[in-house]
């Protein structure tokens, strides 16, 4: 294990200065994260147009430079994403979150990887993985996904 | 014995834990095992395995004898009146539901108070909850100071004609405080009122004496005190005991069951139904033995020094905010770290093999009034050194060079 590798310059970075944050006023989804286990919240809001494209992203929430930074990084890349983008993102971020070595959705801009990929560490460290995942769920609840009944990492 | 030959006993710390030197720094949470107690449950099970109080089988009879010798250590070691005040549970939490369940269908009704302190553990207020719905009861948190202490001037303010139990943790998880319970105790009882002590922090750290305490229930946590996981105690007066309905149906419980009706069997068993947690309990005897060899008084003045010590290690470092400042302060140390969240600062420490906790301790509604989500917890045990704290302050040197 490295901690180089947990806690890159990205994710100190975001962690600091985290973008989107606080909630804004004309948002008409929203839902919240949250981990039982340390009690950190993450509630993520948006403005979902009638094309189910998402115009506008925040979140509000107190958490671990992890999902912090991952909350800040997520809201970056899924302003201006439509319906099905957002699902395939999501589904691509988890899943690399969970198991695969690297991104595999066509949608994501290589800069966007790198950054995404700066969150891959938690994966040597079990117990943080729902700190790196907790914003993203907020998203996918928020734009009422159901989970997939045989992998809880991936939504349908 | 000395500090360092304490800590041979323990086996976990001749290990490298991913190639460091283990600095345990968790014992709140649970302590580590001395080599004595993982042996007890290996004989056990490798040379004297029987099922207790059943059969009448030379194996039956010796592992009936070896279970009902730790409930007489138990005994001794609380300073109880009779060996059958103290019960086995599966753990603190099931001592306290045990409690919270029999005491609150016999005695409480709508709108009687139960006063609990914003201390309190979560294991110690959920059980009571139940009985908002069940039973219509008001449960009330006497307020914890600036300190983080609970005073008793603070329980007397809380206390009304309604409140018909008191149950309040005995040391703090998170401010270390130490609660006046005999006094607390001796002034619910001139009001008629009971009282419950969470003994979970309480019984490995402090020497206990129930004739002196004279509280009603002190539930205690095994694995806490250097002994197996899966088992817990309650001690009770036996007027309770006797006086409460049984908590859970089953075998070993009952005296006679009939299609028409079933009559309870005597205490302990009362309070005993099924298979209990039997290499468990044997081993815990050795743990008692452990402590006792060692002596509590010498385990209370070893931590209290460390307590001191890593207050002292930690108030120099100026990016640490220790939490909680009460008069009277058990072995735990919680802080925070300027712009570090708390699970950053455990991951961080864990490199170095320093394990401590991070969160919110099964305490939200003390983080609520302290308005944090979360803190770290460096909580001592018996075989801690200053060297230990000395690492813990250096580890957090590192977070702070991380996020700077």
């Amino acid at each position: 294990m490295d901690l180089k590798e947990l806690y890159q310059e990205i994710i100190l970075e975001h962690g600091k200065n985290p973008r989107n944050l606080g909630k804004f006023e004309n948002f008409n989804k929203d839902a919240e994260g949250y981990n039982p286990l340390c009690g950190d919240k993450v509630h993520v809001y948006l403005k979902l147009n009638e094309n189910k494209e998402i115009e506008d992203i925040s979140f509000e929430g107190h958490g671990c430079a992890i999902s912090m930074a991952s909350a800040s990084i997520m809201t970056e890349l899924m302003k201006d994403k439509k319906n099905p983008e957002v699902k395939e993102i999501l589904n691509d971020f988890l899943g690399m979150i969970k198991q695969s070595p690297e991104l595999k959705s066509q949608l994501i801009k290589e800069d966007e990887k790198t950054k995404l990929m700066s969150l891959s560490g938690v994966k040597q460290y079990p117990m943080r993985v729902k700190c790196a995942t907790i914003a993203w769920h907020a998203l996918a609840s928020a734009m009422n996904y159901k989970k997939d009944e045989n992998d809880n990492e991936k939504f349908i | 014995m000395s500090i360092k030959d304490i800590k041979k006993e323990f086996p976990i710390f001749n290990n490298k834990i991913q190639n460091n030197d283990l600095v345990y720094l968790d014992s709140a949470n649970s302590s580590q095992k001395p080599q004595v107690v993982v042996d007890r449950i290996y004989d056990f099970y490798t040379k004297e395995f029987s099922n207790v109080g059943r059969s009448i089988h030379y194996l039956a009879v010796a592992a009936t004898n070896l279970y009902e010798n730790t409930r007489t250590l138990v005994q001794k070691y609380i300073n109880a009146k009779d060996k059958n005040e103290i019960v086995f549970t599966k753990g603190a939490t099931e001592a306290i539901n045990l409690v919270a369940n029999t005491f609150g269908q016999k005695h409480l009704n709508e709108g009687d108070e139960i006063l609990l302190t914003e201390l309190e553990h979560h294991s110690n207020y959920v059980p009571w909850h139940y009985l908002r719905k069940s039973k219509g009861v008001k449960i009330k948190f006497a307020e914890m100071d600036e300190n983080g202490d609970v005073t008793l001037e603070t329980i007397e303010k809380n206390i009304t004609d309604k409140t018909k139990i008191i149950a309040i943790t005995h040391l703090s998880n998170v401010t270390g405080a130490i609660l006046p319970v005999k006094e607390i105790t001796k002034l619910a009882h001139s009001k008629n009122i009971p009282v419950l002590i969470d003994g979970c922090q309480g019984a490995p750290h402090l020497k206990l004496d129930m004739q002196d305490l004279d509280c009603d229930f002190y539930a205690i946590s095994c694995h806490k005190m250097y002994g197996p996981t899966g088992l817990g105690i309650l001690y009770a007066k036996k007027k309770w005991l006797e006086e409460l309905p049984p908590y859970q149906g089953g075998g070993g419980m009952i005296r006679e069951v009939k299609k028409e009706g079933i009559t309870f069997g005597e205490l302990p068993n009362k309070y005993e139904a099924g298979t209990m947690a039997t290499a468990q309990v044997i081993a815990f005897g050795e743990s008692i033995k452990f402590i006792n060899k060692i002596g509590i008084e010498n385990i209370e003045k070893h931590e209290r020094e460390l307590t001191v010590y890593g207050e002292e290690v930690l108030r120099k470092n100026n990016s640490v905010k220790l939490i909680g400042n009460p008069k009277d302060k058990g072995s735990v140390l919680s802080f925070t770290l300027d712009g570090v969240h708390p699970h950053d600062i455990a991951t961080i420490l864990d490199e170095d093999g320093v394990a401590i906790r991070a969160g919110h301790h099964c305490c939200q509604i003390l983080h609520e009034k302290l308005g944090l989500s979360a803190t770290a917890r460096a909580s001592l045990g018996v075989y801690n050194t200053k060297e230990d704290l000395d690492q813990l302050n250096e580890s957090l040197n590192k977070c702070k060079k991380i996020f700077s």
